[in-house]
């Protein structure tokens, strides 16, 4: 039985050896012929000769979630072609480089092997040793386009549009798709059972990365200056920020830039800078991972004592040193949570998908202005790096920026007294002046702690209390600005909980588990501190499962924390091996869980 | 409470500057340092070079980092915002609100052990970054706030109050800024108000990253026999090379005509930096020539101070980075939103 449009397909590559665009144009056709689709890149951190793999999941019911069964393996790295084997699930293909013969050790009578002669193909139609590497991908693009039944044109009308201006590349690409397409119709059944066709699934969706998307948020959302420090997987979101203010931020008349970028010499430089520039009264922000976050948790301190706007996108990735960060966790809520010394908390927001990194990284100025706070997003590598289909990006023209409580030379010249941390208004937070506003009113000294109301210095015990009470007030107040819980409530017996990149497979999650006769209600956290919702939603349910992909229940115990909530109220499904989280070890956990505790389920399910 | 404002009386002796302000105008309030501490000899002359160029004092921004040194920013321009940030941070800082509004002349105050031991990264990168602003430090060998302890300028041998000897090699920030390119670096004494007021003028109204090394003793802990930051030692081994003197563009010039004894340097903005020779081989304009003296002079055992070097067509970040002369934080919402057309062609960009 033929099955259209529902496969997970990996190429197993050396990283370094041109795979990675062939891949991505193999990604992008799909999506192209409407179908949806989402990639993961799972890379080593090297930039030559180690393996490298990259996974389509192509899913017309829009399941997007790492799917650990692949359907068709194409298996260009010799060294890794016993692990690639195995891969396979029973039935699945084998697309491999038979030049050689065929390798002993595809040892397997269960899967089907594809073998393509593609360096002996290649080998008569090139001479340049490097065009021969790079176009071992090409070629096995253009098997695939027969086997998997891709429309030719689009991925032809890629190339072109891709190399256009270098007119001499276009043609040997094309000739290299074609000499895979034309040894596939001639020598291998085509197509699979397994195949692409046309879908009117996509509408005018987009497909993209998250740390594009957030890029391009930070520039609708005001963002001025940019400066940050290179690490994976957050590098991309500033290089995407200056390529594209680059076009979208320079003036007509004089090819001015209306932002500013610097890489700094560390992540503490680059926090310094952006909480320079948010006291003076510019929109900044940083892009960083787990190891930048820990560097700048001294400044995230005192931006907070001291009241100064900031948003940091920490795109998180695991574990320390090298090695393990190129994969994916959601590891840093505590460091990023209650990171620096003293009494300390701040606001972190949970984007799932491209466009939410869009929308949030666009509003967290807002939140940022509005509390005069650092503001965290906390995406990671998943969604930071990997294109997927998502909904396109909306602007409402008419939306204006929030720059919270800032006074004009005019706002001063009505006012009698000035007391930059006096809670005129009872939501905890004060109204700031901008360097140079007034001549004579509204200066003030911006210091971490050793202040009272009216930014004097002093070290007097009660006005310190106070300060601290006071910005648990704009605690508070923070908790009804944020996005609030997602919920979808039918008073079910169970509930399952889960942020970030943790919801991709959830919905692929609950019908699989909906087969097994369990129907779960679902909350997706959006935001830290929460909202009343959260902990409404916790106590209506009898079992509450929390998907986290860290060790430690991180957001569990940011919960128990400040809700105040027994340790026991949540029962934690985690996965923390740094691919991204699957379906199927999702039902898994529950299942055990309703096997363990023997728990009836809503329907019987014959086994 | 250690904060007393200074009581606002105008002395009838006191002399307006072009703007009607005077020099209590561009005072702070009243400072918590020993009596008799180098840092306020600095601060005072901030107040007299501020006054003396007529910039309104709300138009300053004022950077520091952590340390006596950087206390000392509430000392001085009261009408202008100040930021005491992290130990060893405020060149990040500085480079932040200076991207954010470049219009504002920025002033950063650290110490020695802000900028040569836990900030000498960020020392090293903010003159790389020409920054446009005043970057003072000022220079006491001693952790202060922590009772004494040897910072890393301190000169190998120097001895600690308690007789003990630095066993390291002294960093010096007037190399470091030579060697990495500020277009502006100075070194002076607190105590030589003549020499220093005109550096700060002129390193203000410098376009680009002006350095200023103040040697500034530490009364209570690195004043003594065997110190080399002591009032007595800087006196004793002063060697004075160029005097500054900023003549601003609307003053009459006036030029005394002494062969080799002056060098006048005309400054972008019109005005003329006119400097004092007391060697007549020393060239301002040679960074090499400059980094010889220096430490030609340190292997003696001399203080070279005065303006060693200056690059007066420098650059800044903004030209750099080629920013808007509109302040980035004034730019408006219509400024800086693309817009929903604009997005219909980014989306376009993702099919």
């Amino acid at each position: 039985m033929t099955s259209y449009n529902d496969f997970v397909i990996r190429f197993a590559n050396v990283n370094g050896s041109g795979s990675a665009s062939a891949n991505g144009m193999f990604a992008k056709a799909l999506f192209r012929m409407g179908i949806p689709v989402a990639s993961r890149n799972i890379f080593p951190s090297n930039i030559q000769g180690l393996p490298t793999w990259f996974e389509v999941r192509v899913s017309e019911q829009e399941y997007f979630g790492r799917r650990s069964e692949v359907d068709i393996m194409v298996a260009m790295n010799a060294e890794t072609f016993e692990q690639d084997v195995a891969a396979l699930r029973s039935g699945g293909y084998l697309l491999y480089d038979s030049t050689k013969g065929r390798d002993p050790r595809l040892a397997r009578d269960d899967v089907v092997p594809v073998g393509v002669p593609i360096a002996r193909l290649i080998l008569s139609e090139f001479t340049d040793p490097k065009q021969r590497q790079l176009f071992k991908n090409i070629v096995y693009l253009g098997v695939l386009t027969s086997l998997l039944n891709i429309d030719f044109s689009v991925i032809t009308n890629m190339v072109s549009t891709q190399y256009k201006g270098k007119d001499e590349l276009i043609q040997p690409n094309i000739h290299a798709l074609e000499i895979g397409r034309s040894y596939a119709q001639n020598y291998l059944d085509c197509p699979l059972p397994i195949q692409v066709r046309h879908s009117e699934k996509l509408a005018d969706r987009i497909f993209v990365d998250g740390n594009e998307a957030a890029a391009l948020g930070a520039i609708y959302g005001g963002a001025t200056v940019c400066a940050w420090y290179p690490i994976t997987p957050s590098t991309s979101m500033a290089e995407a920020y200056e390529q594209h203010a680059g076009r979208l931020r320079i003036d007509s008349d004089t090819s001015e830039r209306k932002f500013a970028i610097i890489q700094a010499e560390d992540e503490l430089a680059a926090l310094g800078i952006v909480i320079g520039a948010g006291w003076n009264g510019a929109r900044a922000f940083t892009a960083t991972s787990g190891p930048g976050i820990s560097l700048m948790t001294e400044f995230l301190g005192l931006a907070y004592f001291a009241e100064i706007p900031a948003v940091l996108f920490d795109i998180q990735r695991a574990g320390p040193s090298t090695g393990m960060p190129t994969r994916t966790q959601q590891a840093d809520l505590l460091a990023a949570a209650y990171a620096s010394h003293g009494d300390t908390k701040h606001p972190l927001l949970f984007p799932s998908t491209p466009r939410e990194c869009f929308d949030f990284a666009a509003s967290a100025f807002d939140f940022a202005d509005r509390l005069q706070t650092p503001i965290l997003v906390m995406s990671d590598l998943d969604l930071g790096m990997n294109e997927i289909t998502s909904e396109a990006f909306e602007w409402d023209d008419k939306r204006k920026y929030d720059r919270g409580k800032v006074l004009s030379e005019d706002d001063l010249d009505r006012m009698d007294v000035f007391g930059r941390y006096l809670d005129i208004d009872g939501d905890g937070i004060g109204y700031r002046t901008l360097p140079g506003t007034h001549p004579s009113k509204g200066s003030f000294f911006t210091r971490g702690t050793s202040r009272d109301e009216y930014a004097t210095y002093t070290e007097d015990p009660d006005a310190y209390s106070k300060n601290m009470d006071r910005l648990l007030a704009k605690w508070e107040t923070a908790k009804s600005i944020l996005p609030s819980a997602e919920i979808e409530n039918e008073e079910r017996r169970a509930g399952i909980i889960y942020y970030g990149t943790s919801a991709t497979p959830m919905s692929e999650c609950l019908t699989i588990l909906d087969e097994h006769g369990i129907e779960l209600d679902t909350m997706r956290i959006r935001s830290f501190p929460f909202g009343p919702e959260v902990v409404d939603f916790i106590d209506n349910h009898e079992i509450v499962f929390m998907v986290e992909q860290n060790r430690d229940a991180q957001m569990k115990m940011l919960m128990v924390n400040e809700l105040d909530l027994m340790p026991s109220s949540i029962e934690s499904i985690l996965y923390y091996g740094g691919m991204s989280i699957s379906a199927d070890f999702i039902v898994d956990e529950v299942l055990s869980y309703y096997q363990a505790n023997n728990i009836p389920r809503i329907k019987v399910v014959s086994t | 409470m250690t904060f007393v404002p200074k009581p606002r009386v105008h002395h009838p002796l006191l002399q307006f500057n072009e703007i009607g302000l005077t020099r209590r105008d561009y005072e702070g309030s009243v400072s918590t340092l020993c009596a008799g501490c180098g840092h306020d000899s600095v601060s005072a002359a901030v107040v007299i070079a501020c006054n003396e160029l007529a910039i309104p004092p709300h138009r300053f921004a004022k950077i520091s980092g952590i340390g006596c040194s950087s206390k000392t920013p509430s000392y001085f321009l009261g009408a202008s915002h100040g930021f005491n940030s992290v130990h060893g941070r405020m060149p990040s800082v500085a480079t932040g609100a200076n991207l954010a509004n470049h219009e504002l002349h920025c002033i950063g105050v650290s110490g020695d052990g802000d900028s040569a031991s836990i900030g000498v990264g960020q020392f090293a990168h903010i003159v790389r970054r020409k920054v446009n602003m005043l970057y003072i430090v000022d220079n006491n060998g001693t952790y202060g706030l922590t009772k004494g302890q040897f910072s890393a300028t301190n000169d190998r041998g120097s001895t600690s109050k308690r007789g003990v000897p630095n066993l390291y090699s002294p960093i010096d920030l007037v190399s470091m800024a030579l060697q990495i390119g500020a277009s502006f670096v100075a070194r002076s004494f607190s105590g030589d108000k003549q020499q220093l007021v005109p550096l700060i003028k002129a390193a203000i109204m410098h376009k680009g990253f002006a350095f200023i090394d103040v040697i500034s003793p530490c009364v209570m802990f690195n004043n003594h026999n065997g110190s080399t930051k002591s009032y007595q030692y800087v006196r004793e081994h002063t060697a004075s090379m160029v005097d500054a003197q900023l003549v601003m563009p609307h003053e009459q010039i006036e030029i005394e005509y002494a062969p080799g004894t002056h060098k006048e340097v005309d400054m972008p903005d019109g005005s003329v930096l006119r400097l004092r020779k007391i060697s007549e081989t020393y060239d301002p304009h040679d960074r090499v020539g400059a980094l010889n003296h220096v430490q030609r002079a340190q292997e003696q055992g001399d203080v070279i101070t005065g303006l060693l070097y200056v690059d007066p067509i420098a650059s800044d970040i903004h030209e750099v980075l080629e920013t808007t002369s509109t302040p980035l934080n004034q730019l408006e919402e219509t400024d800086l939103c693309p817009g929903s057309e604009a997005l219909t062609a980014v989306n376009a960009s993702f099919r």
